[in-house]
């Protein structure tokens, strides 16, 4: 096992982690110039889209180090963003060490922090990377002074990098081998294998990602799932290089795949221990700790006859995305669906296109709220994640809602316009930290609510992209909260209802009723919309009828034309949801949610 | 119903920067086409039973040599059966209507001229591509009268870059005073792939606003209502119900038509199906045996219900209620549009009113 090296990168969000990760495939010669690309690991459409990683990778990379001895390095790839903390956890569950990157230019941020914590929780070695000094405005020493102030870490150990320019990747590479420690376990004990992730692939059925600390296992075996005792023979067995590469077999201390024929989805659970089942070991490994949704959305197939086909996307889905909890729901104008808990926005968004790209879904998503509590009169307490639920106002003794301890950072020039956004979204208890000269961190216990209105592109957008962010969850404070409904034409929409802050109740229901407006297109007939709280009408808005839409000329006899044209817009109001005879369409739920003006 | 029969004449003096109809700005291959419509007369033959229509169209049927309409025309009397009452259109440049012209027009037993005069006014014929001016469409207009055709039809195009509405409002005007049966107003369509549609994409010229288009709209079905035309669809007016034109008519109530030519397009009832667009191709298919037809779809119940809403609620016709709502009662969707005056409910068709007509591309997908 000396020869085995398991390790992540982790970093704040664009510091160039997948960048780096595609510099050691290249130079370990896993692939050749002409079958690279940009962010090879990010599998993904929407990652290679987006320029970001959602999930975690791992591939295996063969390494000859400079003594000539060959190494065979699991690099497991991590997301940067919050929302996704979750899965750079369970990727660090799996490692010896990580390469902890830190952009040159911009220094420590919310995230580096974070994820160096939880790297130091799981007793890892880590190697600080500072990567890009090939920019102009690189300051190495003021990142270093950070490394040592911040993070407690010795800066003189840190590699220095450019991903880009391919600089300082064979330093990344010796530094692996020499400084993480090969994983240890016993290959003669049971075996214990750690599921780290997994997903459906239609012809082979459940595809299991591991990492063994101790046994083996190979091809023809059976194995034991330790949660619910079920029992499958083993058919493959192998490591990730670029695509599966099959194996005879796994042993302990290695990354690797298993493919047994598991049919019934929901026995593969992330955090699960394999074992074999003539040789069990005797307890499971200790997993993951268990993430805890925090915004709340329901999500509604557009036809209401693609309800089974959600069903069972969602189930196959969540083999890949853990985080993901869901249960039935139903709601009077979108028909039967699916309460899903989400660990952030980006998280929910991911979730839907992924749902839509992957497994074919058109689906409606509701505004996201968080979880409420409220004491009755008559004593009871109940909680609330759906607005449809929220009780009667007259029965409210107290109303309570998540509070969080937001850290924010940024170069000093933003502080006043953060101090402005955090005052505006209820924030208190400021407290300042000045880490290093001219960086600032601002700490604020807010609501939750606050951050999933929106929060983190109005902080991008006051500080121009400097700013990072991080929070935690702190408890539950009491609140004035009213629900705010959206009627249509007299109708009211409950999938439009959200619980909001009283005093916020007013520029809420205008900022809803003016997206709604930008989003619901124009019809044949006038559309109101109004914002209400009970039955007080608090803001309106009204979308004017078409007064004009006719071709003046059906083209001689060719009739198909036109029909096909006629097809096409019956298609795209197919992907909207009628609400009476009003069509919405898909982004108008979340849209409600946004602050940003359209376009821009 | 009886079915209709197009000719397509695919030429022109000149191509009009407008038009994105298939068309060539020369004679030389006439040769090839009049061999190809005959044999393609022949290979319908009998599969369409009695005409009681037939419309030349183009393109410019009026460009042909006096011989070659002569001989087209008698090609397709010996070949197919026309009804005693046919309607038999042609669409006449006013540039081309010489009294000799007319004269053989008559001759020919076309019943039914209808003239490309697009605008009275000289910058706007001029803008167009037109090759005539204003004084000769009036001439042309004045002659077939004196030549005593009796079913008159007139064409104006509208929405013309600095064309105000007073403007309009003149050409209607003056085309009323020519006391034509019918006539047709189209808003300037800047079509993909015609010289105004790439002035369109540059930014050089744009096509009227919503609002605009709508008050030209009304203000031609004010004038011309006032004066005794029935607008009985979206561009077409006519001075009685005699005078609607029977051929288009079949396009819009689904009735089956026969499009011989280049590009034409042919119904049965069940099948549509479309000829090739090039003038060689055409040749070359129907040389070697073969229908010239480049595509071909036979409708799919929802697709034929699409096609009945589309065409049906262009038209003073409207659509059977049946077709609309299966019960009227339990359709909110068709008393929303009848609160809002944009539908009428008549003897079980729901008939679009003026401002139905002018959202007429929205019903369909509306009602499905």
């Amino acid at each position: 096992m000396d020869h085995i090296r398991n390790f992540s990168i982790i970093a704040h969000i664009d510091h160039g982690k997948s960048t780096l990760a595609d510099r050691l495939i290249q130079a370990t010669g896993l692939v050749d110039e002409r079958g690279f690309r940009d962010q090879i690991l990010d599998n993904m459409d929407i990652e290679r889209e987006r320029g970001i990683t959602i999930k975690s990778q791992a591939i295996t990379l063969p390494y000859v180090d400079k003594q000539g001895r060959s190494f065979e390095l699991n690099l497991i790839d991590t997301p940067g963003h919050v929302d996704f903390s979750y899965e750079v956890s369970r990727a660090l569950a799996s490692c010896e060490g990580v390469l902890l990157l830190v952009d040159a230019a911009q220094g420590v941020e919310a995230q580096t922090v974070a994820n160096a914590y939880a790297a130091m929780e799981h007793d890892l070695e880590i190697i600080p990377v500072i990567n890009k000094i090939d920019l102009p405005s690189a300051d190495i020493e003021r990142v270093k002074e950070e490394i040592e102030i911040e993070l407690g870490l010795d800066s003189d150990q840190a590699i220095l990098c450019s991903a880009k320019e391919g600089t300082g990747i064979k330093d990344v590479l010796e530094a692996v081998v020499t400084l993480i420690p090969p994983p240890s376990g016993p290959v003669e004990k049971p075996l214990q294998a750690l599921i780290f992730d997994a997903h459906y692939d239609p012809f082979r059925g459940t595809i299991v990602s591991c990492r063994l600390f101790s046994g083996s296992v190979r091809a023809g075996d059976r194995i034991r799932l330790m949660h619910n005792q079920a029992t499958y023979k083993v058919e493959e067995v192998g490591l990730f290089r670029l695509d599966r590469e099959p194996k005879k077999a796994l042993s302990a201390g290695e990354v690797g795949y298993i493919i047994s024929g598991i049919k019934t989805v929901s026995d593969v659970r992330i955090g699960d221990t394999i074992t074999l089942e003539s040789d069990p070991a005797p307890a499971p490994l200790p997993g993951f700790k268990e993430v805890k949704p925090v915004v709340f959305a329901s999500i509604y197939p557009i036809a209401s006859d693609d309800y089974r086909a959600l069903a069972d996307a969602l189930e196959k889905y969540k083999l890949n995305d853990a985080a993901l909890v869901f249960q039935k729901d139903s709601s009077a104008a979108l028909g039967l669906g699916f309460r899903c808990g989400f660990l952030g926005l980006l998280h929910l968004e991911i979730v839907q296109e992924r749902l839509e790209r992957e497994y074919d879904q058109s689906l409606i998503m509701t505004s996201p709220t968080v979880q409420y509590q409220f004491l009755l009169s008559n004593g009871e307490e109940i909680t609330v994640d759906n607005p449809v639920y929220y009780p009667d106002p007259a029965t409210i003794v107290k109303a309570m809602e998540p509070f969080i301890r937001a850290s924010i950072m940024i170069p000093e020039r933003y502080m006043g316009a953060v101090m402005d956004l955090c005052l505006e979204r209820r924030g208190v208890n400021a407290q300042f930290n000045y880490p290093t000269p001219g960086r600032i961190e601002i700490r604020f216990d807010m609501p939750l609510a606050e951050v999933i209105y929106d929060f983190y592109d109005s902080l991008k957008t006051v500080t121009q992209g400097y700013g990072s962010f991080d929070y935690e969850l702190l408890d539950y404070r009491e609140s004035d909260l009213v629900k705010l409904d959206i009627l249509l034409n007299g109708e009211k929409v409950d999938a439009l209802s959200q619980i909001v802050f009283r005093d916020s109740a007013r520029p809420r229901a205008l900022n809803a009723c003016e997206k709604l407006k930008d989003e619901i297109p124009r019809h044949m007939f006038k559309i109101a919309i109004q914002g209400a709280i009970g039955g007080t009408i608090i803001a309106r808005s009204t979308i004017s009828p078409f007064r004009k839409d006719v071709t003046a000329k059906c083209y001689g006899g060719d009739i198909t034309r036109k029909r096909k044209l006629l097809e096409k817009q019956k298609k795209g109001k197919k992907r909207m949801k009628m609400v009476g005879s009003v069509a919405i369409p898909q982004s108008a739920f979340v849209a409600v949610l946004k602050t940003e003006k359209k376009g821009s | 119903m009886a079915p209709g029969l197009y000719v397509h004449v695919p030429f022109c003096r000149s191509k009009c920067p407008y038009c994105g109809f298939y068309s060539l700005p020369s004679a030389a291959p006439i040769p090839v086409w009049l061999e190809g419509i005959k044999k393609e007369i022949l290979l319908y033959k009998g599969r369409f039973g009695r005409f009681d229509t037939l419309y030349l169209g183009g393109g410019t049927p009026t460009f042909l040599e006096d011989a070659t309409l002569s001989g087209l025309i008698e090609h397709i009397s010996t070949h197919f059966d026309f009804t005693a009452d046919t309607e038999f259109t042609i669409e006449a440049n006013p540039c081309d209507l010489s009294r000799e012209k007319i004269r053989l027009l008559k001759d020919l037993g076309i019943n039914r001229v209808n003239v490309g005069i697009q605008s009275f006014d000289d910058r706007s014929l001029a803008f167009l591509g037109r090759r005539h001016t204003a004084a000769e469409a009036e001439d042309a207009l004045r002659r077939l009268r004196r030549a005593g055709f009796d079913n008159v039809g007139a064409d104006l195009i509208y929405g013309l870059p600095g064309q105000t509405l007073e403007g309009w409002k003149g050409e209607l005007n003056q085309t009323v005073s020519f006391c034509p049966e019918h006539i047709s107003c189209y808003e300037l369509t800047l079509e993909k792939g015609t010289v105004f549609g790439r002035l369109q994409e540059k930014g050089e010229i744009r096509g009227l606003g919503e609002e605009e288009g709508r008050n030209f709209f009304l203000t031609a079905s004010q004038i011309l209502s006032a004066a005794g035309y029935i607008h009985y669809e979206v561009s077409n007016y006519a001075r009685t119900e005699a005078f609607f034109s029977r051929h288009n008519a079949k396009y819009w109530d689904r009735s089956p038509y026969l499009g011989l030519g280049p590009s034409a397009h042919s119904f049965d009832g069940k099948d549509r199906w479309w000829n090739v667009r090039s003038i060689r191709g055409y040749g070359a298919m129907l040389s070697s045996g073969q229908a010239p037809v480049e595509g071909r779809e036979t409708l799919t119940e929802e697709q034929a219900r699409l096609e009945v809403l589309a065409l049906g609620f262009r038209t003073r016709r409207g659509v059977a209620l049946k077709a609309v709502a299966s019960g009227y009662q339990s359709c909110p969707a068709l008393s929303r549009l009848e609160a809002d005056g944009l539908v009428t409910i008549l003897d079980g068709r729901v008939i679009p009113t003026e401002e139905g007509l002018l959202l007429a591309d929205h019903f369909p997908v509306y009602f499905s």
